[in-house]
């Protein structure tokens, strides 16, 4: 059983103890562990199942790359799945819990699985549940998604109560990566004057040298690693990050840096993830190496770890996977554990080396020590289940049918030899080449990733590029090529020298036995998280799926959680063997980034709560909100939709609004139109082509209603322009349209008419707008005074600048209503004070503000379109009946082309009409008018559509407009709406104007 | 009317590591034009006493000065109330010219940044290197998801302005990145902050 040692762990402090828990039991822990070095520490070796045969799991490895040891940390809304207990550091009150697993951890029903693997085989959903169709719905897919999974998902109405936030960082040499090798690039990029930026994914410097015997300038690692720090660290133009991983590589040097600020000590006044956003000038990425699992049968029986990983476990947390470990590899780096076990005075039952030689001077070093050391040999299978009980030996190159000898032992460590981590070189197109000596692929140093220029942008060094043994040389090299790409111009000193034992070469054992036959292979785990064996990899090739993305998919190697990390090169080697290829024939699948997942926090940021999204607030948003403003959003803008007062309904408020704005005189805070100042020599010539009608013709003081289309004769936006003097115009959009008809004009001008003199500017937010709407709207404004607002002094569709009760004010008099009304633009700061003002001298009036609603339904009384209701993308001015506000003059305008397409002057289009329910009830929104029969695919005909519908006070009924086909022709006739479920609504084609046809209340 | 007007949120202030402060009401005139044109620069130096900025910087003198916006657009600030005035003297001395002057004073807000940390603030919102900016340097940004212009107005102070609109978004944006205990120390190291 793994248990801490009594001596030694260079990371943990014995005096600093930590409570936590792992399923509800109280266990304990030393500062400095990892989650995963904590419970081996207690013992705690089962730490999960697995994803389809619920196979007991334990931990494999010692850092991003682990498949295995995933838990859910936390409770409630802070509770999260699957991290990695090897990258989570312990802190006192943590709590655990693994996962997959039914009904509990030690007992699980669901690895009855596991006695019929041959039902779970590559592709086994494909093959399986296909008959009958009906089952997969009901019957098969709630019972995999029962077994199947890993963590479960945070539940619906928990809130993450921790902060995230972004950075944006710039640099001109990012080093990714901060073992010695990433230190000394850092340092040499520093010292030659470049602005450096280092990040180390764990909480540590130095990487694995230290754990790894490393040697530099004569000394242990760990002494250079100090001293470089403190000088990074001393360094203006260095900064560095602990706990910051590199997720990303994208173009033009952006890379996504994922910093968890609070994961190990909980701070709520603190982010706890940060997303580095950093433009770099040149990359270095030193992330280092992988090791790889071997292929034996019961690989991953708990107990089982990778060789560099249980020495980590034992320098770096003086914990011990067990009392004797059996060694077994394929190179000789595996004998360093098997040293660091026996001088830990942990037993090494002895190295089983696949190698017919075993001469290098790590293996002379082990023997010398009195570890056995079986050379030719490989594991034929692993004894125990929920843990090792032992381990049957075979010769390397037999078929495993027999073993030669049985080894107690209750831990394994394996070494299949390295993979350098090529995640991010890869990210942006570097490309990769199998290097034939330490059997890997590596980055290709002539074939990096480009950037703008051509040239390559991302450089790999250390073992992240392939170099096994010395690196700080070549760190140094690649740093100093990188600093000058971007003209740094101080000569650096030169590097420190490192050595390594010399290590003999590697041989590649891909399955051990190298013959193993099939009851064997079913039981070698390549993907230890997605349960993908030899024989299923097989299985695939043998079924044709040659591309290694197919195989990938169809078997899920590499699909889980880890994306493969452990599971890749072997995966690959596996089906190159059975395609009969080498490996470099079948490739690699494409990395992606992140290069280990990243909290969906970090990725939203700030973007919560309040400023989840901008609020769009006009100048009197306050005013609504203590008025019992109901909101409703038009854009980034929240208007108010009516103003309830106490224990009225919605509806209620709505009719009450519609008639004292009929009656008396109502208020809307119309702040939210588009306001558009366009000015210059060529203005008149520019609105001319951006408007259907003329505009040019319009003479200063005068206003004019206008329809904007697109290219193609689509109507997008409709208002009233203003000519304010003889260069300019005020252009008024839609609320939801500014933005957009600004970016419009913008791009008219810029990119096509750019010799035209005309600058637009956007004005919306300078004034508060105030319409003043009813027939005692005269008599309010001429209290304030200033102003001469007769009939006669400003007469309809006129505007005039002056002074109204003290506030500069321009006064249109434009009327959306069919009312006599006024729009009152003043400055927004005196938006709120002009409002007050109107409120209080109109009190005796009955004024009353009102909301979109019934500016809705006032407009629809009037037969008014409104863009995005009667408009959808597909409509044309001539469908509305507009053709009066289309210019016959002018020899251009956007969307005059379009509208002359056949499809756009046939004569059954559908066309704007009013209509007028039978028995008065309110049309459905949006309902088809249907007419008997059906078409050719079984579907009813339809010949029309609801554009707006409301209950209108003023009439007391329902009213509403349409598109119907052939309409202004057909009126009188009545058509059939299709209700809810199958009934049908008859309602009677009328004029869409039902309010005032003659115009001469807004007249007066 | 001037003594109604309020700016949008009153001098709203926050305390975190950087001191955010609503400004309070800022005259700004939009002055859009060929920056070059002799005139032009005659023109608003007349009506600010300001020089014509270079690219990305701001000038000023006494209570006005002036901004670049972009290649043919400059920001002149003044106080609230003269706004108008100085618009219509800058319309009257460019009529002829293909200029367009605006006030555009009552469509913003400004923000106070203080604080030697207000680079660190920033960089989480805006894609910006902060450490290319010095007094006097303007640039036009994003904060989060609205458009932002930010001048280094000071030693160790920044001014924000921002749509009017968006006033209370920026704020409790600013507000957010500021708090103390989220200090990124990316531009400024622990004892100059804390």
């Amino acid at each position: 059983m793994s248990h801490r040692l009594a001596k030694g762990g260079r990371l943990i402090n014995r005096a600093h103890e930590q409570k936590f828990t792992f399923n509800g039991k109280p266990m304990r822990g030393l500062k400095g562990d990892t989650l995963a070095a904590s419970l081996l520490a207690n013992g705690q070796m089962l730490l999960g199942r697995s994803f389809k045969y619920h196979r007991p799991r334990g931990v494999v490895a010692s850092g991003a790359e682990e498949p295995n040891a995933l838990v859910g940390l936390g409770r409630g809304d802070s509770y999260e799945p699957n991290q990695r207990t090897t990258t989570t550091d312990l802190f006192d009150g943590l709590v655990a819990e693994s996962q997959n697993h039914w009904p509990s951890l030690n007992f699980d029903l669901l690895a009855l699985n596991n006695l019929v693997p041959q039902f779970l085989t590559a592709g086994f959903y494909y093959k399986t549940f296909i008959q009958p169709r009906a089952f997969w719905k009901h019957v098969y897919e709630p019972i995999i998604r029962h077994s199947a999974g890993l963590g479960k998902a945070p539940k619906q109405d928990a809130r993450d109560p921790d902060r995230y936030e972004q950075i944006y960082a710039f640099c001109d040499v990012l080093v990714i990566g901060g073992g010695i090798a990433g230190l000394q690039a850092a340092l040499t990029a520093a010292q030659a004057g470049a602005k450096v930026a280092l990040w180390e994914q764990t909480a540590h410097w130095g990487g694995r040298a230290p754990v790894d015997m490393v040697e530099i300038d004569g000394q242990p690692a760990d002494i250079w690693i100090k001293t470089t720090v403190k000088t990074l660290e001393s360094m203006d133009n260095v900064q560095l990050r602990l706990r910051c991983m590199g997720a990303g590589v994208h173009d033009h040097g952006y890379v996504l840096g994922y910093e968890r600020i609070t994961d190990h000590a909980p701070d709520p006044a603190s982010p706890r993830h940060r997303l580095w956003r950093m433009r770099a000038g040149q990359i270095i990425t030193a992330t280092g190496a992988i090791e790889r699992p071997l292929s034996f049968a019961g690989n991953d029986v708990p107990g089982v770890m990778l060789a560099s990983a249980m020495r980590d476990y034992v320098v770096n947390y003086a914990v011990a996977p067990g009392h004797e470990v059996v060694v077994v590899t394929n190179n000789d780096d595996a004998y360093r554990t098997a040293i660091t076990l026996r001088k830990a005075g942990v037993g090494v039952a002895a190295v089983v080396d696949a190698r017919a030689q075993a001469t290098g001077a790590l293996p002379e070093q082990a023997r010398a020590m009195g570890i056995r050391v079986l050379t030719g040999k490989g594991i034929r299978k692993v004894k125990g289940r929920g843990h090792v009980n032992g381990v049957e030996i075979c010769r390397i190159d037999s078929k495993g049918t027999a073993y030669t000898e049985k080894l107690d032992c209750d831990a394994i460590a394996m070494s299949g030899g390295w993979s350098p981590v090529v995640h991010l070189w890869s990210h942006c197109g570097g490309k990769l080449l199998w290097d034939e000596v330490g059997n890997f692929f590596r980055p290709d140093p002539d074939r990096p990733p480009l950037g703008a220029d051509g040239a390559g942008f991302v450089h790999a060094c250390g073992s992240a590029a392939g170099a096994m043994g010395a690196v700080l040389a070549e760190a140094h090299a690649t740093a100093l090529k990188a600093a000058q790409a971007l003209r740094a111009a101080s000569t650096p000193p030169a590097p420190a020298d490192d050595r390594v034992a010399d290590a003999a070469p590697m041989e590649a054992v891909w399955m051990m036995p190298r013959n193993a036959e099939y009851d064997l292979r079913m039981k070698m785990w390549l993907d230890f998280q997605n349960d993908v064996k030899v024989a299923d990899v097989q299985l695939a090739a043998r079924e044709g799926f040659q591309s290694v993305e197919h195989a990938k998919r169809y078997t899920t190697l590499g699909m889980a959680t880890d994306q493969g990390k452990l599971s890749n090169i072997n995966g690959l080697a596996i089906l190159s063997d059975a395609l009969g290829q080498p490996i470099p024939a079948t490739g690699t699948t494409t990395f992606r980034p992140p290069y280990t997942p990243i909290s969906l926090g970090a990725i939203a940021g700030e973007a919560r709560g309040a400023v989840f999204q901008p609020l769009r607030r006009t100048p009197l948003h306050d005013w609504h909100e203590g008025n019992g403003a109901d909101w409703e959003p038009v854009g980034h803008w929240r208007r108010p939709y009516t103003y309830r007062r106490s224990g009225e309904s919605r509806h209620d408020a709505v009719n009450r609004e519609v008639i004292n704005t009929r009656q008396n005189i109502g208020l809307l805070d119309a702040s939210t139109l588009g306001k558009i100042l366009v000015s210059g020599p060529d203005a008149g010539r520019f609105l001319d082509m951006l408007y259907t009608n003329m505009m040019s013709t319009l003479k200063p003081g005068k206003c004019r209603y206008g329809l904007m289309c697109n290219e193609n004769g689509f109507l997008m936006d409709d208002g009233v322009v203003a000519r304010i003097d003889e260069q300019s115009f005020l252009v008024h959009t839609t609320s939801g349209g500014a933005d957009h008809i600004h970016a419009w004009m913008e791009d008219w001008l810029q990119c096509e008419w750019w010799d035209w003199k005309v600058h637009t500017l956007n004005l919306t937010e300078q004034f508060a707008q105030i319409a003043v709407v009813g027939p005692k709207a005269r008599q309010l404004l001429e209290r304030l005074g200033g102003m001469d607002l007769s009939r006669e002094g400003l007469p309809f569709m006129d505007w005039r600048e002056g002074t109204l009760g003290g506030f500069s004010a321009r006064v249109f008099r434009i009327s959306f209503s069919g009312e006599l009304s006024f729009e009152v633009a003043v400055p927004a700061s005196q938006g709120r004070a002009f409002w007050d003002r109107l409120l209080a001298e109109g009190q005796d009036l009955g004024i009353m503000p009102y909301g979109t609603e019934a500016l809705h339904i006032l407009r629809a009384e009037k037969g008014f379109i409104m863009i995005g209701d009667e408009t959808d993308g597909t409509v044309i001015p001539q469908d509305l009946c507009l053709n009066w506000a289309i210019s016959k003059k002018k020899a251009d305008f956007l969307g005059k082309r379009g509208m002359e397409r056949a499809a756009m002057t046939d004569p059954n289009r559908w066309t704007l009409v009013g209509l007028e329910t039978l028995d008065g009830s309110v049309l459905p929104h949006g309902a088809l008018a249907v007419r008997a029969g059906k078409n050719a695919n079984k579907q009813a005909i339809t010949e029309g559509r609801v554009t707006s519908t409301y209950f209108s006070a003023t009439f007391g009924r329902g009213i509403a407009m349409g598109l119907v086909e052939r309409g202004p022709e057909r009126m009188g006739e009545v058509i059939s709406f299709a209700g809810a479920g199958n009934t049908r609504i008859a309602a009677r084609i009328v004029d869409p104007v039902l309010y005032d046809k003659e115009g001469e209340k807004q007249n007066v | 009317m001037s003594d109604l007007a309020q700016s949008a949120l009153q001098s709203a202030e926050f305390e975190g590591f950087v001191t955010i402060r609503e400004a309070g009401l800022q005259g700004m005139i939009t002055l859009r034009g060929d920056l070059g044109a002799e005139g032009l620069a005659k023109a608003v130096t007349k009506a600010t006493g300001c020089a014509m900025p270079a690219p990305r910087r701001v000038t000023s003198a006494g209570t006005c000065g002036v901004a670049w916006m972009s290649p043919d657009e400059v920001m002149i600030l003044c106080s609230h109330d003269k706004a108008p005035d100085i618009a219509q003297t800058l319309s009257k001395a460019l009529e002829g010219q293909f200029a367009t002057v605006a006030v555009v004073s009552d469509a913003r807000a400004v923000f106070k940044l203080q604080g030697a940390g207000w680079r660190d603030a920033l960089a989480k919102i805006c894609p910006v290197d902060f450490a290319t900016l010095t007094e006097g340097d303007i640039r036009r940004t994003r904060a989060a998801q609205v458009a932002a212009a930010i001048w280094v107005s000071g030693k160790d102070e920044a001014t924000l302005v921002c749509f009017r609109s968006v006033a209370g978004y920026m704020f409790d944006l600013l507000s957010t990145v500021a708090a103390k205990g989220t200090e990124p120390y990316l531009y400024s190291l622990p004892t100059e902050t804390s």
